[in-house]
Order: structure tokens, then sequence, then C-alpha cells
């Protein structure tokens, strides 16, 4: 039903479920029809999108709009209520049994998630390890790399966030911004297909977002990775995003390119948002 | 011998009661919390009669000791559950979040990533319990085992006229060893807690 309302704003460039899939790229996420209530209140009203592989997208919106509930299915921390989401062409949340599609099990839910990584608002570092550990750890427990392995990869990419002369140093010894940029670190060393960012800044200190931020355009100029960019920083979005989505309400009310969301918005919604937006 | 076997008893029985009360599995939180309330709801002095002089009516003869240390163990395993439950959800939420996100599997979570940070949290209650374990031990006495106070006991019978002296020392030898086991807790809190506060 919700499915009209985001096709009548879909972005030139954004390929409508393929009639002929061998003719073009298979997206590297697809939520389709996606709700999600808790209890009474229903979140989110019908989500249908698509990510290319390596596309940037910027997910805008007001607070309480359901932007951070939307990447938080992608990384199988809720599930949704109707829909399904598919990563990189397989269902995430469900599996063919008999046939039918059921619920996904753990053992579903561990091999889809090697695909998706996630870096938090509140980092959520663990405490009681180093830097080091913290980034070695799933690499040694998961990916089943060796120490050598797994700390050659996890010192060349704190390396790449500029944090390779902290390895030693406790999380609870950082600041924000090097503990963004660390967690930024853990969750890239799994080589992840697509990455969520849910407001990766917006616990940072106003001086501290900068650094965050390069270390993300870093990474995005890199290329290959899809990113789903949940954030307030408008003229960062604008910057780096290929593709911007404004959700309200449980609803994508608006997607296109950056030019076309910030210059043009076409709906008062989104217009309405944009002006308190700059006014602020 | 009976507060070193009856504590390690404790101590896993603690943890494997603790963490199956937050099983998914609701025939596994129900048989826990049933095993939790009934070893918590009585005595300890009426869990270790039971042992020692109910069973052997239904054909199970334990020895004295083995007695003792169940009992203990499985009265301090009951309370020590409660302490490793709500230090296991003292956790905070993102740090099983993060450990999702990093595809670590649900033992992994709990090993790698929860425990070592909800032990810290159950350091300073298990030494108090421990304390208390020890101090329980006095107990065994009544199914005649010689335990500190039996000794004591034995003692003073020999020796009437010192029963102040006897059970004084009595007093400072528990003290003593409670005072020692409060200190080696506070010294592993410090240790694991080094640099990262
Ligand atoms: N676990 C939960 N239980 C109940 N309600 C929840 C839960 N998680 C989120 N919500 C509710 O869902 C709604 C959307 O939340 P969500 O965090 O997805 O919004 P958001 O767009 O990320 O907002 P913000 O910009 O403030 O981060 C909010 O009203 C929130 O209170
Ligand atoms: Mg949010």
């Amino acid at each position: 039903m919700n499915a009209v309302v985001i096709d009548a704003f879909a972005g030139a460039e954004v390929p409508q479920p393929d009639p002929n899939p061998a003719a073009e790229v298979k997206p590297m996420v697809r939520y389709k029809g996606v709700t999600k209530s808790f209890g009474d209140l229903q979140v989110l009203k019908g989500i249908d999108l698509e990510m290319q592989p390596g596309e940037k997208v910027a997910v805008i919106g007001p607070s309480g709009s359901g932007k951070t509930t939307m990447g938080r299915m992608l990384m199988t921390l809720e599930e949704p209520t109707e829909g399904t989401i598919e990563v990189d062409g397989e269902l995430l949340w469900h599996m063919q049994e008999k046939g039918r599609l059921v619920r996904a099990n753990e053992k579903h839910l561990h091999r889809m998630r090697c695909s998706v990584g996630m870096v938090f608002q509140h980092f959520n570092l663990f405490p009681h390890m180093s830097v080091l550990r913290n980034v070695t750890e799933a690499p040694r427990k998961v990916l089943g790399l060796s120490k050598e392995e797994a700390e050659e990869r996890a010192v060349s990419m704190l390396g790449k966030v500029g944090l390779d002369d902290k390895l030693k140093m406790y999380p609870a010894n950082l600041s924000g911004g090097q503990k963004q940029r660390v967690a930024i670190a853990r969750a890239l060393v799994m080589r992840p297909k697509v990455m969520v960012f849910d407001e990766v800044t917006s616990a940072l200190d106003p001086e501290l977002v900068g650094e965050v931020l390069e270390v993300i355009r870093e990474i995005a100029e890199e290329g290959d990775m899809a990113m789903m960019l949940i954030t307030h920083e408008m003229d960062f979005a604008k910057e780096i995003a290929d593709r911007v989505i404004f959700g309200a309400d449980g609803l994508i009310v608006e997607q296109g390119t950056p030019e076309e969301i910030f210059d043009n918005p076409r709906s008062e919604r989104l217009q309405n948002f944009l002006q308190r937006f700059r006014s602020n | 011998m009976v507060a070193f076997f009856s504590a390690v008893l404790a101590i896993a029985m603690s943890f494997a009661a603790g963490l199956s009360r937050l099983s998914k599995l609701w025939i596994v939180r129900t048989v826990t919390a049933v095993y939790v309330e009934i070893f918590r709801g009585t005595s300890l002095l009426v869990q270790l009669f039971w042992l020692y002089f109910a069973l052997p009516f239904i054909g199970i003869e334990l020895p004295k000791m083995l007695a003792a240390i169940l009992a203990i163990g499985f009265n301090f395993g009951a309370y020590g559950s409660e302490i490793v439950r709500s230090a296991v959800l003292a956790v905070p939420k993102g740090q099983w979040e993060a450990s999702v996100a990093l595809n670590m599997k649900p033992w992994q979570r709990m090993w790698n990533v929860i425990l070592p940070q909800a032990s810290l949290r159950m350091l300073p209650p298990f030494g108090n319990q421990l304390v208390e374990l020890i101090k329980s031990t006095s107990l065994v006495y009544f199914i005649t085992m010689a335990d500190l106070t039996y000794q004591a006991m034995v003692l003073r019978n020999n020796y009437i006229s010192w029963t102040t002296e006897i059970l004084v020392l009595l007093l400072l030898m528990y003290f003593v060893i409670a005072t020692l086991v409060s200190m080696a807790v506070r010294l592993l809190e410090r240790k694991w807690t080094a640099g990262r506060l």
C-alpha cells in the first residue's frame, strides 16, 4: 500500500525490482514492504528500499521517524514485523524450508551477518579490552584468523583511522572521537559489504565531529562498500551520499540525489524539515 | 577442606544456575528457578540435616564430608546465581549489540564480551558470599564433622576453664580467614580493573 508513496518519488537511477534479473547488477540490500511495530506503536509503515553495491545512501528525517530501527533491522538487531529484507540477493530474516518461508535461525543469521557491519551512536567498544584487542577479537574468534594475521589487519585498519599509536590503550582513556574511530576500525576489519552508520557523530563534542567525518569520508572514497549513513549532518550527507532518503513517520517520503533533496525538495514535509534544520 | 570444595561447587552452581535463568528456553528457566527458590527458601541447617540424616531413608547414604559440601555448595550456589544473573543483566545492551554486529556466536558473546564485564560486578558480592560460606562451615559441627568449631568444642571440653579464651580464639580465626578472603578479592578486583577505568 505504501509502495505507491515511495515509487512516486523514486530517483531515476534507482532500478525497480528487476523484470530481467540477469540484465543488471543485483542490489546489495533490498527492503520489501518492511514494517515494524513495538507493541501497539507502528514505527515503520512499509519501507521499500534498494541499495546498490558500493552505494552510499544517507538517511535523514525527524527524530523518532524510525531511521535507527531501519538500520538495526539490517544488522539483525531488530526483526521486521512484516516484509522481507534481502542482502546480496538472499533473504536476511527468512529462509526457505520445504518451500515455505520461515523465520531465520541463528545459523542463517550468522551466515548473513558476514556481509553486514554497524557503527553505533554510543560506540559500544568493549571496555575490558585494549584498542588492539577490540579490533582483533572478532577477526580471530569469528573469521578464525591467527593472532598475527588479525593483528596485522587490525594495525593497518587502525592506521587508516589514525590510531595505530594507541594500540595498548583502553577505551576509557580515549576521547569520544578516538573511540568512534576505533569502533569504525573494528567494524571495517570484518570487511562487510554493507555498513550501517547510525548517527555516529551525535554523541560527540562538536570539536571532535570533524575527525570522525573525515575518516568516514575516506572510507566512502574507497568505494566498494555500500554505506547506510543515518545522520543529522546535512552538509556531510550532501557531500558524500549518492542518494538521500528522507523518512518521516515510518515512511520514505522522498528520495533522490543530494541536489534533488537539498536544493529542490518536492514534498512539504521535507521543505519544512530542511527549513527547521537551517534555522537551527 | 569443606570450605574449599563447597566454594568451588557454589561458584560452579552460581554460574550454571545464573546463566540458566537467562536461558531462552522456559523449561530451563523454570527448573533453575525452582532450585534457587528451594535452596534460598529453606535454611542451610535444614538442608544439611536433610542430606545427611534424611537421604539414608531413601537409600542414599552420603559421607559426612560430601553431605556438607553438597549442602553448602548448593545453598550458596542458589544465592550466587542471583549475583551472576543480575551482573549479566547489568552489562549494557550496547555490548550485546556490538557483539552481534561483529557476528559473534551466542556463546562467544557471553564468554568473550559479557562475562568478563559481569565478573567485575560479581566480585564484591561474591567476596561477601565467600566469607559467609566460610563462616557457615561451622554448621557442619551439627553433623559431627571436625571443623574448626568442632575442634574448639573438643578443646573446650578438655580445658573447661579456658572456654572464653578458646571461643575468642575461634572467633579470631574465623575473622582472620574472612579478612584474608576479602583482601584477596579486593586485590583481584584491582588487578582486573587496572587500566580500564
Ligand atoms: N525497543 C523499542 N521498544 C519500543 N519502542 C521503540 C524501541 N525502539 C524504538 N522505539 C520507538 O520507535 C520510534 C522510532 O525510533 P528510532 O530510534 O528508529 O527513530 P530515529 O528516527 O532513529 O530517531 P532519532 O533521530 O531520535 O534517532 C520511536 O518512537 C522510539 O521510541
Ligand atoms: Mg536514531
